[in-house]
This record gives C-alpha cells, sequence and structure tokens, in this order.
C-alpha cells in the first residue's frame, strides 16, 4: 500500500465506422492518397454548408444506450474556434452545450465489479493530419480526415490504477466493436486516449491539479504513462512543490513525459451554437428503434451461452469476449446444431490458429459458414478429423472454402457401399489363408483385413462405413462355410 | 424597340417581351452593356461582367424562343439580363466578396440561388460590387473601390448590395440578387428607388452564399417593382438539402398578389422604429395611405427593439468571427509571404487580407465570444434575440402586417459613415429587428427626400412565410402610390 492515490479520468475519440462523413458525403476510408478524400464542405470552401449524416447520429445514439447514457433530446452542435493548419474552417464543430448523450457508466471486473460513470458522449468532425519532412523543413498537409466522425466519451475521474483503466479501455473497445460502430484500432488513430491524472495523499478528499497526457498508441503506453506520470507527480507533490495544469506527450520510445503546453496558453475556445445545423431532436420512437437494433452485448451473449447452450463458463467467457469468436460460434453452432462440438473446435484448434499466426479476433479472415460446415463433414463421416482439422487451418489462413478444398486435396472418405464391397471383396480374394484362418476362429484377423482393405482405398475410406462392409462380407463368407 | 425603352422595362416586362419576340434577348444584353461602357466607370457597380459569353448565351436564348411550339412553357426568365452579387458563387467565375482575401478565387460550385436563376433561363451578366464580405451599409468597404449612387455620384447607394441595386437602378441589369443579413437588401433598394425582399429566413437556400452571419444570412432580390421581386423569389426558394436551415416555403400566388387590398388590415408601426428625419416623414405618409385605403393603422410598443443594434452587432460579430476564420493562407485566397512559421502566416495573411470594418467585426466577435464577455454579452444577446422573436410573434398574432422607416434618410455622402462608425451602426435599426426574428421584410419606393430628391422606401414586415402578404401589400402600394419603380431612374447619359 503507497501512501498516495492517483485519480484519473479519460477522454477517448472513437472514430466512427460510418461510409460517408459526418457533414458531407466523402468517404472514411483510412490510409487513401493524401487528399484524395476532400470536397467543398470539409475542405472548408466558402459558402459550403455542413449536413448532418444521419447514421453518426444513429450510431452516438446506439453508444450512448450501450453505455447507459441518458439519451439528449434536444441536442445541438457547437462551433470550438481555434487555428491550426489542419483545420480548414478555423472551427471544429463539435457538442459543448447540449451532448448526444450525458450519465451514463460501463461496469469493469477487477474480479470485482466497479462502476465507471461517463460524464458525457458527443459527436464532433476530425481534423486533418500534418505531415513533417524533416529533410526539407516543410510541412505538408492531408486533409482527408477531415469530417471524419468521432464520439467522444469522457469519464469521469473514477479510475485509481492504470490496471482499472486497461480493463475500461478492453470492456469499452469490445463493447464498441460488439455494436459494430468503430474499428478501435489504436494504430490506425481510430481509438484514441487522452489520460487526465492527478494525485493526492492516501484519504484526502480533495482532488489534485490534473495534467492531461495525449499521444497515447496502444493500451501498454496508457498504462506505462499512468504509471509514470503518477509517481512523477507524487515526487513534485511529497517534496512540496505544486503540480502545473499542463498538456503532456507521452514519448513511447524515451517512456518518459513532456510538457507540451501550459494551461496560461491554453486556447479560448470561444465555443458558440453552430448556425449552420439546425437542433437535432430526438424522440422516443427513434430512441426504442434504436434500442431494438442494439446488438447482445458481451455480458448478455455469455449469461446466455452458459444457461441456454450450456456451455462451461470458462468457454463462454472467452467466446463472448470478441465479437468476431462470439459471431462465428453462434454460427458454426447453429450449423452443426451442436454448441458444445463448436466451442471444443473454436477453443482448440481456432486459438491456437490465432496464437500461433498472432492474428487478433478481428483480424481474421475465416467465412463464417466454414467451420460450421467442416463440424458437420467430420460428424457425418465424410471427411477424417484429420482432414477436418487441415480445412480449417485452409479456411484460416488462405479463406478456403471447405467443400472445394476438399475436392482440390481429395480429403473425402470413400462411403459408397458399392465401391467399399468391392475392395472388401477384393481383400477376401487377395488373403485366402487369412480369411480361412479367420473364420476357423483366428477373430484378431479382422483388423489384418481391415488394414489392407483400407490400404486398397488409399486410407480414403470412412473406417465405420469399411468395417461394416467387411463384417458384412465376413458373416456372409461364414454362412456360406 | 428602342434601346432606352427596352432598358425601362422590368425583368417580367422584358422576359414577356423576348418569349413574344418583340424583342431579343441579345438586344436586351447589348443595351445593357452600352450603358455598362457609358456608365459603369461613374458608378462601379460590377466587379466582374463577360460580355462575349452573356452574348453567346442571349443568342441561344433567343433560338430556344424562335423554335418554341408553346412560349408559355418557356423558363420564366428566359433572355434577361441579370447580375449577382460578389459573395454568391458561381462556378468557375472570381468570387471576391469585395475583400482582397478573395481576389483571385474561382469556385468550383454555383450557389443554390445562382443555380436556380440560371435554370430559370436568366443571362447573368456579371457579379456585382459589396462591402467586404457584406459588412458595411455603404459599399465604400469594398477593397475594389465604392460603388456611387447611380443618381448621385457624391454619395453612396447604400450596402452592402450596393452593386446589386446600383446596377438594376442604372439600367446595367434588369434585376439582381443581393444578401441581406442586417439589412443589405433592403437598405440600399430604399436608397435607389427600387423594391428590395429580405426573405424568409431558410426558405432561400445558403449553400454557396459565403457566410457572413450565418443565422441571419438570406438572399433575395433586388428590382424594379414588386411583381419582379415576387417572381425572382419564386424563383430561388425552397428546401435544399445541401442546406439543412433551408425550409420548403410556399411560392407567392401572383393573381392574389395582384388582388391585393390593404382594406380591412390591421398594420402596426413599431413606435421605437419611428424617427423625425426625412423617413419619418416618407412613414407618416405610408401611414396615412393605408388609412385612406380602408387599412387600421396603429403604433405598436415593442421595447425590447430598442435593443436590436446592440443584439444584432454582437451577434452578427461572434459568427462572423468565425465563419471568416478560414481566411486563413493555408488553402486558398490571399496568402502574406516573408513569414517565419505558421502564426506569422495566420496575422500577416489576415492583417493585410482584411479591410478595416472586416478587422473590427472579427475583434467584436472574439471579445464578445471571450470567456470573459460570453456571459454578460453573446449569451445576453442570445436571450435578448428570443425575446426580439418573441415581441414580433405576439404583434403579429394581432397585426396582418408591421410598417417601419427602412433607413433614417436617403442615400449618405460618400465618407460619412466611416466618420462616425457607431451612429452608422445605429443607422441600421429599422432593419435588424426583422434579421434577428428571421421574418420577411420588404423594402417599398414610397417617397423624396425633399433636401436631395433622392427616393427613399418604407418597410413592410410579416410573420415568417408571409411572403405573400408583404408582397400584396407592396404591390399594393407601388399601384396606387405612383412610385412605380422602374420607370424613373437616374442616370441619364
Amino acid at each position: 500500500m503507497t501512501d498516495h492515490e492517483t485519480v484519473v479520468g479519460l477522454e477517448v475519440h472513437v472514430e466512427l465506422k460510418t461510409r460517408s462523413k459526418i457533414f458531407c458525403s466523402c468517404p472514411t476510408t483510412f490510409g487513401a492518397p493524401p487528399n484524395a478524400h476532400i470536397c467543398e464542405v470539409c475542405a472548408g470552401l466558402p459558402g459550403a454548408l455542413p449536413r448532418l449524416n444521419k447514421k453518426v447520429l444513429d450510431y452516438a445514439i446506439m453508444t450512448a444506450l450501450a453505455l447507459n447514457c441518458e439519451v439528449t433530446r434536444e441536442s445541438r452542435f457547437d462551433r470550438k474556434n481555434y487555428f491550426y493548419p489542419d483545420l480548414p474552417k478555423g472551427y471544429q464543430i463539435s457538442q459543448l452545450y447540449a451532448p448526444i448523450g450525458r450519465n451514463g457508466f460501463l461496469t469493469i471486473d477487477l474480479p470485482l465489479e466497479k462502476i465507471i460513470r461517463i460524464h458525457e458522449l458527443h459527436m464532433e468532425d476530425d481534423a486533418g493530419k500534418l505531415i513533417h519532412e524533416g529533410s526539407s523543413n516543410r510541412t505538408k498537409i492531408d486533409f482527408s480526415r477531415c469530417g471524419v466522425p468521432l464520439l467522444e466519451i469522457v469519464t469521469e475521474p473514477d479510475f485509481r490504477s492504470s490496471e482499472e483503466v486497461v480493463a475500461f479501455l478492453t470492456r469499452l473497445r469490445t463493447m464498441l466493436r460488439f455494436i459494430g460502430v468503430s474499428d478501435c484500432k489504436m494504430q490506425e488513430g481510430s481509438l484514441r486516449v487522452d489520460v487526465n491524472l492527478s494525485v493526492r495523499a492516501r484519504g484526502d478528499e480533495a482532488l489534485g491539479t490534473r495534467t492531461e497526457m495525449k499521444n497515447l498508441s496502444s493500451f501498454r503506453a496508457v498504462s506505462k504513462a499512468i504509471e509514470y506520470e503518477s509517481s512523477r507527480q507524487w515526487e513534485i507533490v511529497s517534496n512540496g512543490g505544486t503540480i502545473e495544469r499542463e498538456t503532456r506527450r507521452w514519448d513511447e520510445e524515451k517512456e518518459q513525459s513532456f510538457s507540451m503546453r501550459k494551461k496560461e496558453d491554453a486556447a479560448e475556445y470561444k465555443y458558440f451554437t453552430e448556425p449552420d445545423i439546425p437542433e437535432i431532436l430526438v424522440t422516443e420512437k427513434k430512441i426504442d428503434e434504436i434500442r431494438s437494433i442494439l446488438p447482445e452485448l458481451p455480458k448478455e451473449k455469455c449469461r446466455r451461452y452458459i444457461e441456454k447452450m450450456h456451455l462451461p463458463p470458462y468457454d463462454a467467457g472467452i467466446l463472448s469476449a470478441s465479437r468476431e469468436t462470439a459471431e462465428l460460434f453462434e454460427k458454426t453452432a447453429e450449423i452443426c446444431g451442436d454448441p458444445k462440438e463448436a466451442s471444443n473446435w473454436i477453443m482448440g484448434d481456432l486459438m491456437k490458429l490465432l496464437n500461433d499466426t498472432g492474428t487478433l479476433p478481428e483480424d481474421m479472415k475465416i467465412r463464417q459458414d466454414s467451420l460450421g460446415k467442416i463440424i458437420l463433414m467430420v460428424k457425418s463421416g465424410k471427411i477424417s478429423r484429420a482432414a477436418g482439422k487441415e480445412i480449417l487451418r485452409a479456411s484460416f489462413l488462405e479463406d478456403a472454402v471447405p467443400e472445394e478444398y476438399a475436392d482440390e486435396h481429395d480429403l473425402w472418405l470413400i462411403s459408397d457401399p458399392k465401391i467399399l464391397e468391392d475392395a472388401v471383396a477384393r481383400v477376401l480374394k487377395e488373403n485366402e489363408k487369412a480369411l480361412t484362418e479367420y473364420l476357423s476362429g483366428k477373430t484378431k484377423n479382422f483388423q489384418f483385413l481391415l488394414g489392407q482393405a483400407m490400404r486398397l482405398t488409399r486410407g480414403k475410406a470412412d473406417p465405420g462405413a469399411l468395417r461394416t462392409a467387411l463384417e458384412t462380407a465376413l458373416s456372409r463368407k461364414k454362412d456360406e462355410a | 424597340m428602342e434601346k432606352e425603352k427596352i432598358l425601362n422595362l422590368t425583368a417580367l416586362e422584358l422576359a414577356k417581351a423576348i418569349r413574344e419576340q418583340k424583342v431579343t434577348s441579345e438586344e436586351a444584353v447589348t443595351a445593357v452593356f452600352e450603358k455598362i461602357d457609358k456608365n459603369e466607370c461613374n458608378v462601379h457597380a460590377y466587379l466582374s461582367f463577360w460580355r462575349e459569353e452573356a452574348l453567346d448565351l442571349a443568342r441561344k436564348c433567343d433560338e430556344m424562343v424562335s423554335e418554341s411550339q408553346d412560349i408559355s412553357a418557356l423558363p420564366p426568365l428566359l433572355g434577361v439580363p441579370v447580375a449577382v452579387k460578389d459573395n454568391l458563387l458561381l462556378c468557375g467565375k472570381k468570387t471576391t466578396c469585395g475583400s482582397k482575401m478573395l481576389e483571385e478565387y474561382i469556385p468550383p460550385f454555383s450557389a443554390t440561388c445562382v443555380e436556380k436563376l440560371q435554370k430559370a433561363g436568366a443571362v447573368i451578366i456579371g457579379k456585382t460590387n459589396m462591402d467586404e464580405f457584406g459588412m458595411g451599409a455603404s459599399t465604400e468597404h469594398s477593397y475594389f473601390g465604392a460603388t456611387r449612387h447611380p443618381m448621385d455620384p457624391q454619395r453612396v447607394p447604400g450596402g452592402s448590395s450596393g452593386g446589386s441595386s446600383a446596377a438594376v437602378a442604372y439600367g446595367a441589369a434588369f434585376a439582381s440578387l443581393g444578401t441581406d443579413t442586417g439589412g443589405s437588401i433592403r437598405q440600399p433598394a430604399s436608397f435607389s428607388g427600387l423594391v428590395g425582399l429580405r426573405p424568409t429566413y431558410g426558405s432561400v437556400s445558403r449553400h454557396g452564399l459565403v457566410a457572413f452571419a450565418s443565422s441571419m444570412d438570406v438572399c433575395g432580390p433586388i428590382t424594379r417593382g414588386t411583381a419582379d421581386a415576387a417572381a425572382l423569389f419564386n424563383i430561388v426558394n425552397g428546401r435544399d438539402p445541401k442546406d439543412q436551415t433551408s425550409i420548403s416555403a410556399p411560392k407567392v400566388d401572383i393573381s392574389e398578389m395582384e388582388n391585393y387590398s390593404v382594406k380591412g388590415k390591421l398594420i402596426g408601426v413599431p413606435k421605437q422604429l419611428q424617427n423625425e428625419g426625412s423617413s419619418g416623414k416618407v412613414l407618416r405618409e405610408a401611414m396615412a395611405f393605408f388609412t385612406e385605403n380602408g387599412a387600421t393603422v396603429e403604433e405598436i410598443d415593442m421595447p425590447v427593439l430598442d435593443f436590436s443594434v446592440a443584439i444584432y452587432y454582437i451577434l452578427s460579430s461572434a459568427e462572423a468571427s468565425a465563419n471568416l476564420s478560414r481566411y486563413d493562407g493555408i488553402r486558398y485566397g490571399y496568402r502574406a509571404s516573408d513569414v517565419a512559421d505558421v502564426s506569422e502566416l495566420y496575422t500577416k495573411t489576415r492583417s493585410e487580407g482584411f479591410g478595416k470594418e472586416v478587422k473590427r467585426r472579427i475583434l467584436l466577435g472574439n471579445y464578445v465570444l471571450s470567456s470573459e464577455h460570453f456571459n454578460d454579452c453573446f449569451r445576453q444577446a442570445e436571450r435578448a434575440r428570443d425575446m426580439v422573436k418573441e415581441a414580433f410573434s405576439d404583434a403579429f398574432s394581432k397585426y396582418d402586417l408591421l410598417l417601419s422607416p427602412v433607413a433614417p434618410g436617403a442615400a449618405p455622402l460618400l465618407g460619412e459613415i466611416d466618420k462616425d462608425p457607431l451612429s452608422s451602426y445605429i443607422a441600421d435599426l429599422c432593419t435588424v429587428p426583422a434579421s434577428l426574428a428571421g421574418i420577411p421584410a420588404i423594402s417599398v419606393p414610397f417617397g423624396k427626400d425633399e433636401e436631395t430628391g433622392l427616393p427613399v422606401g418604407i418597410q413592410l414586415m410579416g410573420p415568417a412565410f408571409g411572403e405573400q402578404e408583404i408582397l400584396g401589400a407592396s404591390r399594393f402600394l407601388e399601384k396606387r402610390s405612383g412610385f412605380y419603380t422602374g420607370k424613373e431612374k437616374g442616370v441619364e447619359a
């Protein structure tokens, strides 16, 4: 137990996965050539007006509901004014006075349940990107990201450790991906986290002066930055110093933070109501509509897997932890009609593939119906279990279609009785001695004959069907004898 | 038809004459450009025009007429030369907003209202001068030099749509589009003996109107008479998906407008908007006229209107300060040279690119939005604006129309306004209330200033979407007043 307590609140920016931008119809595609996706609206030409993308509003309401927020019935946009070369209009269109969601919460388990309160949730447009060319001392501007829709989620200062923060971010990320509003890829900037942190002596009520930390590009960086900033501040405070209200930048390589700007030079944003966008009226009907299409969230899924599908809690927890594994599991169970078998394949073979290749569930390429088909093929004896594993591997790595792959690689087992009977007949004919011995009581020769028959089909026979064919042939011989 | 006779027509009269092949569009365009050649150097109504292109288009219009089987199916303004204020975008043509900042700016798209005008067959011949970004009431605050009053070159034409009104007044266009934030259509129309309509906020799309104060900017016509104003309003209005604040407004019924009578109407005259000057005298004449024609005219007390000018300048400057932030020298427009860093690029570009009045408004806007003054200035003004809206909606629950002067008097002398910016702001007293309330208002000629002999108009205000009412009353007034505009133009040869 240390003598100080760390208090953290988060500002999380999430890029919404809509096809077009928040105020124009330009595509939101990531990684396009610089300035490929701009128009008069997002590039801030004179005379252009914003027009709100309805999908952005739907996604924002959906997120607000998933985060247990009150949805603001009369919401508005505001202009946040500041000059920066990546900001074409000279203001960001954001929400200050009437954000779309307020007073929500999300719980984390560590393992005890803790409630993290959500202060607010608002919509805004993203800015462009500056590309500094060190060699020529020039800066280029890519405006393509201008107008990409963002949700900003602001928590209350409810975190007391980096573990809590990471647990929250993990759950938030899973949830946003589950409801399908965002990819939440930190590397691509579709999930950005700013950490507001202060320290105080354990037992103190009043909050200390906080700093804001930016440029955190992974959960690991978030965690490291919190540890670093907490001890940096406590060292100052415990030596009688005072913390300055400032924005700091995390340097991932040096694993240190550096002051970016002091509060005194912080811009005055001169917020006022955006006159170009009318007030947004959210009706009860609209909220009900969105609530009804809100997908089942991880917690509810986990419970259903245990109670209705009779999975062990451990399996249910893992399968419901990501949207992709949950969807694959549900589809697979539906196709093969056997949740336990579906779970076994995913928990065993598929998880191994993910681990071996270092693939995240969201990057998984496997077709939704592949595994279900594979399990059916194995269960019905059309392919061997080993062949099933091979096909799963190919489906996972190369997006193979199970039936086609089985065709191409000749993996089908022979279960045609005619072919199997012929094979058995030929074996009995070629192995008269073994047959005679068998008929006179040397029953272990059965295995030998079965092996010969299997060899004759080059291992392709359905073992069960072949056994049946041999048994039938032998009992007939017995009767003849 | 003789050239002078052509130039005396209204836009609708000319359109009819062209359809009936009594005159060609080519003749009309030629007559207009001859007028421009003769007088434009004294007036300076235009910032740019395109003679050959206009003549080509005019000849195409004439072909359409001669090939038409049914002239009633032709577009309503086919072949009529019109002018457009230089803050309305016309794709591929310079749009400067009267500013050095946009001296070379060529827009890649057109304003919706301009496109609608083109679809209605109008031949747009040029872009007209204006106070920089619409900020001003004299058209002296143009980087490209002042426009002069067409009837008295020592005087200003009013503004900010002074180029649009001057062009129509001296025969350099048959009608024009202006924009009105705090009176920029109505006041210059009043000074030049024209009709100027500020439509209901949102009834005309702002897409392609370079923003000054977004919550008040409206595009509207400046014309020779009410019938033209109604026709142009019907052409440019309508809901536009590119402007979410636009609303589908009812079209004006022209025959209803022609048959309108003030008899039995209840007309209110806000006490707060009256004055002792020449426009006060014209107002009293108008009150007498309405009474004689069977209307009941009453004085009405609207105390909140005393604060209109303050509310208007606080809110419009705040919005302008944000709207003009995009002129930063980064992507288009003027860019200062010899700068050390981005911060200097901004300050130098904006210091050099904007004129005095624009900088004054940006400073004012930043002041009222600063955290120190936000609550006592901006918030307070927003609340007061709501009170103005309420005052009008109360008034219109009783009165059919409100009547007031447009400006204190006739057109002032050049340079007079710059001597005292505050009193020029106060001169907007009568026009800014309708801007704050978003209601339609029309300026219609109704008298003359005795001292200068220059025209003076009166203002009619109606409830939101009450264009039918104010245009009807305006038409009634103009038919009986004898001030039938368009026949009385200045700058003769």
